[in-house]
């Protein structure tokens, strides 16, 4: 035998430096994920603790912003809660169903030059940002066909923002379908759009409720199509159709003017109180979607 | 019910790769019939002919005729869902819908093509196909629960009582046992002896010991030769094929002097 060859696996020298090297990726790897962990930990910290008095109060989660002014304490997010809840519900609404047959479309019938060339602009559509959105439906339903600022410009806007979301988590998900289940339904006589919605789409759902969830998580804290497109009321307006209206984003937006202020520490509160809000409606949503998705895993 | 299989002239391509080459055979009603050859050789993509399966691979297509009793499966006005009904598949590894229960997955086919059934209907239908499948006896009690909660071997049975729910007149499989311990190959093959009373059965195996024991007849595919297409060497009983086979290919194969 040579003489670098161990002769027992206890006596290897080599066995050491491996263990050596594990103990330190573990270490790097540990300590990258406290890192990563620190800025969230602290930001949720920081909203919790600022916040938490705010909402608490009574009248938050009832009451608008009418008559209240920066030296005035009280009021609440109800304007903002229904605003942004219209706006997103009704972007929602529109791009639930494009998104869906998009992503369909790409999956099981894509292939073609059409395919790439939607696959493409999703791409471009993701990269776009949210202000310039606002600022395309700005130019094509005030400037050209002089519409007046309102709500659902704004949920036109967001429209784009979300649909690719949708469709690349949709995509995702139906790659994720194994081919033999699709076979499997064909070799039954099953006709091949009857396979994608009663075979495909369903064992993906919860991947798809998943996708559609973190669309509406990157929409409802937008702030540049409100701000170009409706503006901001303290007033409840439920119109989605005419008039400023109130949404979360906006409500925190209209705070920071008076953060400085020493005196008056209502905005400031007021401003943590919505950043809050806004966080936990988004995470009761997830919520909901994790339990919905879950539910349907197995219908019996 | 059992229809007879014909094969005429087959040329089976994968784009413009030519899989399997001039294939002629007929497979008689309630029979079993067995597809031996080595991997690679066209067993799986010619069985995937038989019901129009091959062409849901992009780009693939065929050549030549399929006649199921005399009328031809690849006609122009043939409906390739339609063929699929007739002609039911087995897959090599077991393809329950992970969604569905038990009782779904039966009649996953039935619901599926068309819509509404009375529930008493499928009731029985499920009884029937899974008394059919052998598999009666172990699920009867959780006919609700998921069908991936399953064995790999009564996963299989379940996807054949899913195959004959549909009340096909030919039955293929594509190694069916391969995935299963040798107790669900039992089971499976007692069922296929059963099955062929009803159906035409096609199964394609790489056991020999099991080919002699499940089929009448036994076809042998080949390559031609290094990069050539596969073709069929021969098919004939399977008593013959495996005592004195006419081919000398055949016999080196079966004795287990291959290449
Ligand atoms: N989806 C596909 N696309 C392109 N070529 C394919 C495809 N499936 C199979 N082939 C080719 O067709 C030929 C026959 O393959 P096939 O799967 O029918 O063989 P087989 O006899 O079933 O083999 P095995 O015993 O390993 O299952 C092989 O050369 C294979 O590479
Ligand atoms: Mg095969």
């Amino acid at each position: 035998m040579t003489a670098a060859a161990p002769t027992t696996l206890a006596g290897s020298s080599k066995g050491g430096v491996r263990a050596f090297k594990n103990t330190l990726a573990t270490v790097l790897v540990t300590a990258a994920f406290g890192i990563a962990l620190i800025p969230l930990v602290w930001l949720l910290w920081t909203v919790l603790s600022k916040g938490l008095k705010t909402i608490t109060q009574s009248g938050w989660w009832t009451s608008s912003q009418r008559n209240i002014t920066y030296r005035k304490p009280g009021g609440g997010v109800w304007h903002a809660i229904l605003g942004t809840a219209e706006q997103v519900l009704l972007c929602t609404l529109i791009s639930v169903p494009i998104a869906l047959l998009v992503g369909i479309y790409l999956i099981e019938y894509g292939g073609g030059r059409l395919a790439k060339l939607t696959s493409f602009m999703v791409d471009i559509l993701t990269g776009i940002p949210s202000i310039v959105a606002a600022l395309f439906i700005y130019a094509v339903f005030i400037t050209t066909f002089h519409g007046q600022r309102a709500g659902i410009y704004v949920s036109l806007a967001l429209v784009m923002l979300m649909v690719p979301v949708i469709v690349r988590t949709t995509e995702e998900m139906l790659k994720l379908v194994p081919n033999e289940l699709r076979e499997a339904s064909y070799a039954l006589g099953v006709p091949k759009w009857k396979t994608i919605v009663k075979i495909v789409v369903p064992t993906a759902f919860s991947g798809i409720v998943t996708g559609i969830m973190l669309g509406i998580a990157r929409v409802a804290g937008e702030t540049a199509p409100l701000l170009i497109l409706v503006g901001y009321s303290p007033d409840t307006n439920s119109n989605l159709l005419s008039g400023f209206q109130g949404s979360l984003p906006g409500m925190i937006y209209a705070q920071v003017p008076q953060l400085g202020n020493i005196r008056y520490h209502y905005a400031a509160d007021r401003m943590w109180g919505s950043a809050l809000t806004l966080i936990i409606i988004v995470m009761a949503l997830n919520l909901v979607a994790r339990l919905v998705a879950r539910r349907s895993k197995v219908s019996n | 019910m059992a229809k007879r299989i014909e094969a005429k002239n087959l040329n089976i391509y994968y784009s413009k790769f030519l899989a399997v080459s001039e294939v002629n055979f007929t497979i008689a009603p309630r029979s079993v019939t067995a597809f031996i050859g080595p991997s690679g050789c066209g067993k799986s993509t010619v069985l995937r002919t038989i019901n129009r399966m091959h062409e849901v691979i992009a780009g693939a297509h065929v050549q030549g005729d399929v006649l199921l009793d005399g009328e031809n499966i690849y006609g122009s006005a043939v409906d390739p869902v339609d063929v699929r009904r007739t002609i039911g598949m087995v897959f090599q590894r077991p393809n329950p819908f992970p969604t569905m229960s038990i009782y779904d997955n039966v009649v996953a086919g039935l619901k599926l093509q068309s819509g509404r059934i009375k529930k008493v209907e499928l009731d029985d239908t499920v009884e029937k196909s899974l008394r059919g499948a052998n598999l009666w006896e172990e699920v009867k009690d959780r006919l609700g629960k998921p069908g991936a909660g399953l064995s790999g071997g009564q996963q299989q049975r379940l996807c054949i009582a899913r195959a004959i729910a549909v009340e096909p007149q030919v039955l293929l499989m594509d190694e069916p046992c391969s995935a299963l311990d040798p107790i669900s190959t039992l089971a499976i093959e007692d069922l296929i002896q059963s099955l062929k009373e009803k159906y035409t059965i096609v199964i394609v195996t790489h056991n020999m010991q099991q080919a002699a024991r499940v089929s009448e007849r036994t076809a042998f595919f080949n390559l031609a030769g290094v990069g050539k297409p596969g073709q069929l060497v021969e098919i004939d009983d399977t008593q013959k094929i495996f005592s004195n086979p006419s081919e000398q290919r055949t016999e080196d194969y079966i004795s287990g002097r291959f290449g």
